[in-house]
């Protein structure tokens, strides 16, 4: 894992926002590592432990908290399908279903703790997430930052990611 | 000791389940119920470690003076000077929180009792049952408490959360995941006394888990500590495990002879077997912990290798005889010898008692060569300390050595030149680890050795004896901060074993000189009447602590640490 000079100067400023203790710049490092390379690996969790001035084990703590962390590699176009109680009766269950078929995406293999699926050609992942905040519009996803709303067909949706 | 110079201690009243005490300002609520009697349950909180309050176990009900409302009078004192106590209505940890003025503490009362029900019941609904397979068992403080404050039965009727079982965390723990009930001590132990912060938990949730960083290891030496404070069946101990029931232990107190630093111990056996030694707290010598180098090394005393008979060597090697006979064979061919044709070689390993007999010895047998075998290692920065011998201290003082060691250069010179014709090698296998030849042993007319295993030395002396290790005698030793302490017998030598004390009574008895010695006590007292430091100690003062005997420079690198955060208020200590 090469951390680029530019990234690593970005964390650097972002820890100098934390005089008082560098661990408190732990979640900006880790977001700032995870926009770069997509997820935090292994080599992450040691480099910004090194960064840190902590124990890896400290740093990997927080990555396996946070559900937003991933720790696996998410496709060129990472969605996140909301799943919390609007949205569940807006019908994410459905939608998540006709993404993995339009997007060729097999779930199958998803646990607690993997709980990524990325399609074969690796242009798509998906995921369940917790709510995305907009509760009367549901059933809503993210692909990458854009934020969609009411999605209804799947189809649809992907052919803006098809380029 | 002077409390001169020293901030007196404010000292607080506290009403705990109905009776007034007082205690010191800061004393933490916990600390307080335990002092007079009232123990509080808890599984997160350890003396010697910060206080996260993540358990919830130790909840008791908490109540203050009443404040008064603005134009009300304030509350009236009682004729003992106490005001009244108005009861929070919610619970408070009393492992974190310390006392105050005129605070109330309900150890015994039904909401007390609500919260460790309903704190059992949370624990206990993702706990397996397996109990019978569990090598916890009988020392679980999960298994104590849910018989003392939980509900019998479980009303849980889902699906347990799943974890990682049989996980390998070092190469001497194993850890259970599912048994685990999040303390974190393991967590701050590894943290804040070993330095070596590669546990902690992932996944938080549900799904909690303890682990070890992926690629890392609880490997430091003092890792088996945290199989001692887990509460729990989660760390478990691979030397130990399976190995034998904890109920059927017997446990004697003793002290570790790994190092010099006499870490105080307690010794676990059953029918004459050793299967563990545990930490024993003194917080003058190790704290609550011991390294694992030290409390591993006693396999050896249930080894094969284990000599059990008198031998003598006769014309078809050694044979084994009574022990009568074999005292007196050494005593005829000691006897033989003139002044200075003998040296005596004692171990760093031996008693004050042993030592003092071996002194005895010496002037019986009329020799200046006295020394013993130094021992040294390295030294880490915590407990284990450069001398492995656990009683150089001892030695210096009861032989009269400046320097131990010194001797043996003058010793093989002299039996190079044929000056020193016989040895005495008590407990010391001079060939492994003195780095004597059996040639220049066989060159000798006669070798006396004891020693509780059979070793290349034995193989070139002609009488050899069983001489007690460890755990099978009873006796003194001073460590290396000069702290005077005791071993207990734990268990009995295999064979014919005996301690070295009274193999070397007996030889002193056989070359003429009697001493009327019955008992170690005996020993203890001719010592205390002619070495002046022992004066007025007799082996049952010396007391499960021991006390301190000599002036030293030494420091416990473990416990200027420990002493510094209690100073802080960081740990109670």
């Amino acid at each position: 894992m090469e951390v680029p000079a530019e990234l690593e100067k970005e964390i650097d400023e972002r820890i100098t926002h934390y005089p008082v203790s560098k661990r408190s710049a732990v979640l900006p490092v880790l977001h700032a590592l995870q926009h770069h390379f997509g997820y935090i690996s292994e080599e992450a969790v040691e480099w910004a432990a090194r960064k840190l001035e902590l124990e890896p084990i400290k740093v990997l703590e927080v990555v396996t908290f946070y559900p937003g962390f991933r720790q696996s590699a998410p496709g060129k176009y990472h969605i996140r399908v909301c799943r919390t109680l609007s949205c569940a009766m807006a019908g994410s269950a459905e939608l998540m279903e006709s993404l993995c078929k339009a997007a060729k995406i097999d779930r199958s293999g998803v646990t607690h703790h993997h709980p990524i699926a990325v399609g074969e050609d690796g242009r798509f992942s998906i995921e369940f997430a917790e709510c995305l905040a907009s509760c009367g519009t549901g059933p809503v996803c993210m692909v990458n930052d854009d934020f969609h709303e009411k999605v209804e067909d799947a189809e649809t949706l992907l052919s803006k990611y098809r380029d | 000791m002077s409390d001169e110079g020293k901030p007196a201690v404010e000292m607080v009243d506290v009403q705990i389940d109905g009776e007034w005490h007082q205690f010191p300002k800061g004393t933490r609520m916990i600390e307080a119920c335990r002092q007079v009697g009232k123990e509080v349950p808890h599984y997160c909180y350890h003396p010697k470690l910060t206080s996260p309050g993540n358990c919830r176990m130790c909840l008791v009900e908490m109540g203050m003076p009443p404040r008064p409302r603005p134009g009300e009078d304030p509350p009236e004192k009682d004729e003992n000077g106490h005001l009244p106590i108005s009861w929070i209505p919610r619970p408070v940890i009393a492992c974190a929180n310390t006392v105050a003025p005129n605070m109330g503490i309900r150890t015994d009362s039904d909401l007390t009792h609500a919260c460790r029900q309903g704190v059992m019941e949370l624990l206990l609904i993702n706990h397996p049952l397996d109990c019978p397979i569990c090598d916890q068992a009988g020392e679980c403080r999960l298994q104590e408490f849910s018989v003392e404050h939980g509900n019998g039965g479980s009303r849980f009727r889902e699906q347990k959360v799943k974890k990682p079982k049989n996980v390998d965390i070092g190469p001497r723990i194993r850890l259970d995941d599912e048994r685990c009930i999040m303390c974190s001590r393991c967590i701050r132990f590894t943290d804040e006394v070993a330095d070596d912060p590669v546990l902690g938990f992932t996944d938080r949730g549900s799904h909690t888990v303890l682990t070890v960083h992926p690629g890392q290891q609880l490997a430091n030496n003092y890792s088996l500590n945290t199989v001692d404070i887990c509460p729990v069946g989660a760390l478990t101990s691979n030397d130990f495990r399976f190995q034998m029931r904890v109920w059927f232990l017997k446990e004697d107190k003793s002290i570790c002879t790994s190092c010099g630093r006499g870490c105080n111990i307690t010794i676990g056996s059953r029918e004459d077997e050793v299967y563990r030694l545990t930490p024993r707290e003194n917080n003058e010598v190790n704290s609550a912990w011991m390294c694992d180098h030290g409390r591993l090394n006693f396999h050896y005393l249930n080894s094969e290798m284990r000599l059990t008979d008198p031998l003598v060597r006769g014309a078809e090697g050694h044979e084994t005889v009574a022990w009568g006979d074999a005292i007196q064979a050494a005593a005829d061919a000691l006897g033989r010898c003139e002044a200075n044709e003998i040296a005596l070689i004692a171990s760093g390993r031996l008693t004050n008692e042993e030592l003092f007999m071996a002194r005895r010895l010496a002037s019986v047998m009329k020799t200046e060569f006295v020394d013993i075998v130094p021992r040294s290692g390295e030294a880490d920065d915590y407990l284990l300390a450069a001398d492995r011998n656990p009683n150089t201290n001892g030695a210096k003082l009861v032989l009269g050595l400046d320097e131990p060691g010194q001797a043996l250069k003058d010793i093989r010179e002299g039996m190079a030149q044929g000056r020193i014709k016989a040895l005495v090698v008590l407990q010391e296998n001079l060939i492994d680890d003195a780095g004597f030849t059996a040639e220049e042993l066989g060159k000798l007319d006669f070798i006396l050795h004891t020693y509780p295993l059979a070793n290349p030395t034995a193989e070139t002396a002609d009488v050899v004896l069983p001489g007690a290790a460890f755990s099978e005698k009873r006796g003194s030793m001073i460590n290396l901060t000069g702290r005077l302490q005791r071993l207990n017998r734990a268990t009995d030598g295999p064979g014919q074993t005996r301690e070295v004390w009274e193999i070397v009574r007996d030889l002193i008895q056989a070359l003429g000189g009697g001493n009327g010695i019955y008992l170690i006590e005996d020993v203890f007292k001719q010592m205390a009447g002619e070495i002046a430091e022992f004066e007025g100690l007799t082996l049952s003062k010396i007391g499960d602590l021991g006390v301190p005997l000599l002036e030293t420079d030494e420091k416990i690198p473990l416990l200027e640490r420990e002493r510094e955060r209690v100073a802080k208020g960081i740990i109670v200590g």
